[in-house]
């Protein structure tokens, strides 16, 4: 029986242990979607949504929507004490500008060098759509990319080269996945965890740039097991 | 001098000269500040082969929809046209729209410049992919960086929730979005609004666009929110 790997939930719990208190934070669509619901409870995080919301909170109960107070997902949110509005524009200040600590986005495709790849399947039908993704990636002071390890069909995501449209270039700072937490440095990926169950050469495996990891590499950290 | 009247009594009046060929821009996000009342009005009037800048091109029928069903629309800006835009995908798949994709923060960024008299700025957004293809590269200080062009439109059609006679605008939560952006890179700005106060009763501190950025003021169907 093959070894379990972590759900999509277990990689949103693991990532939200990324989040430092007092952090103003992006998330993306997909799995990055689900983290704010496992941000530990000591830790007070600020978000921003791109649509021009900072200080975001949780969706809204139902019946008290109000269709003017959207996430960039189109789903009612709240807005917490202290929360500000402002024009997309300044939204965009603020993640060109690298005001946001930590951004979190979901990839099609990492290279060793950090490049990502998460707006567009090549060979798609349709006209796509870049959204903000392009100009948070650039600006994030730390850039995280939650994705599964590999592709439907079993290739690997995290590649020495991205062959899907890039988003930006040399801009990942971690990646973390169903099988591991892997640091993009200048001497390059650095496994940093490995899931439960598994062992580094496994993660090598289902990776296609070469890995650097020490003799003891340290099973990911989560909270409920 | 007295000042010109900028209030017009109904969405059809507020739209009626929009020629054929017009590159329009239009606010809204997620469903909130779209300017539903004037892009109805504007599918009564019809105006044809128009050029359109927004952040997405409809959801089936509702907002830019209408328009894409129409077939009222060649040319189109935007960051993310959306897997709900049912006519735009159609048209788009058939061939019959032309589309330039814009990352959303550089769409912002190039309607803000142009508003500003700015005609072009290097941006780092884009650098090595696809974007930054044929646009002028620099590197300044260390750092690379790609030339983007400002953007401006014929006309800007924006949604706020308050306007006074003279156009002082105020916007409501998250449905502010691209709206104030708009409102100063178009050459005539019509602004539907929910609510239409007399002169002097914004409160000047809390105006978010202010008159000088606005052409057209018309009341919208219905206030979503009191």
């Amino acid at each position: 029986m093959p070894k379990a790997r972590l759900t999509r939930e277990q990689i949103a719990e693991r990532a939200a242990m990324e989040l430092p208190n007092g952090a103003y934070v992006n998330l993306g669509w997909g799995i990055p979607n689900l983290i704010a619901a496992y941000v530990p409870q000591e830790v007070t995080v600020h978000f921003h949504s791109e649509n021009g919301i900072l200080g975001m909170g949780p969706r809204a109960k139902p019946g008290d929507e109000d269709l003017d107070l959207v996430d960039a997902m189109k789903v009612p949110v709240t807005l917490l004490p202290g929360g500000s509005y402002f024009s997309q524009d300044d939204a965009h200040v603020m993640t060109r500008g690298g005001h946001l600590d930590i951004c979190i986005l979901g990839g099609l495709q990492v290279s060793e060098r950090g490049d990502l790849a998460n707006w567009r399947v090549p060979g798609a039908k349709g006209a796509g759509g870049i959204g903000g993704a392009m100009d948070i990636s650039v600006g994030a002071q730390k850039l995280i990319v939650t994705m599964e390890h590999t592709a439907k069909d079993g290739s690997p995501k995290i590649v020495k080269t991205c062959s899907y449209p890039l988003t930006a270039i040399d801009c990942v700072d971690t990646i973390i996945t169903d099988l591991a937490v892997i640091d993009v440095t200048p001497d390059g990926l650095v496994l940093r965890e490995v899931a439960p169950g598994f062992t580094p050469a496994d993660v090598q495996e289902f990776t296609e740039p070469k890995l650097l990891y020490s003799a003891n590499v340290p099973e990911m950290r989560l909270q409920q097991r | 001098m007295t000042s010109k009247e900028k209030v017009y009594s109904t969405v059809d009046a507020a739209v009626a000269d929009i020629p054929d060929g017009a590159t329009i821009m239009f606010g809204g996000f997620g469903g909130a500040g779209f300017p539903n009342n004037l892009i109805q009005g504007l599918a009564r009037q019809g105006a044809r082969n128009l050029g359109v800048i927004s952040n997405n091109c409809g959801t089936g029928e509702g907002e830019l929809g209408l328009l894409f069903k129409n077939r009222q629309i060649r040319r189109v800006i935007a960051a993310f046209p959306g897997p709900g835009a049912k006519y735009f995908q159609e048209q788009f798949d058939a061939g019959e729209i032309e589309l330039e994709l814009v990352p959303q923060g550089i769409l912002c960024e190039r309607m803000r410049a142009f508003g500003a008299g700015i005609p072009a700025f290097f941006s780092p957004v884009g650098v090595g992919t696809e974007i930054g293809r044929g646009k002028e590269e620099r590197v300044i200080r260390g750092k690379r960086y790609i030339l983007e062009q400002a953007l401006g439109a014929d006309y800007a059609f924006i949604r706020a929730q308050r306007a006074d006679h003279m156009g002082n605008l105020i916007y409501r939560k998250a449905a502010r979005n691209f709206n104030p952006i708009m409102a100063t890179a178009a050459k005539s700005t019509i602004v539907e609004v929910e609510e239409i106060v007399a002169t002097g009763e914004l409160d000047p501190e809390t105006i978010v666009t202010p008159s000088i950025f606005v052409d057209r003021i018309v009341q919208a169907e219905g206030k979503r929110y009191a």
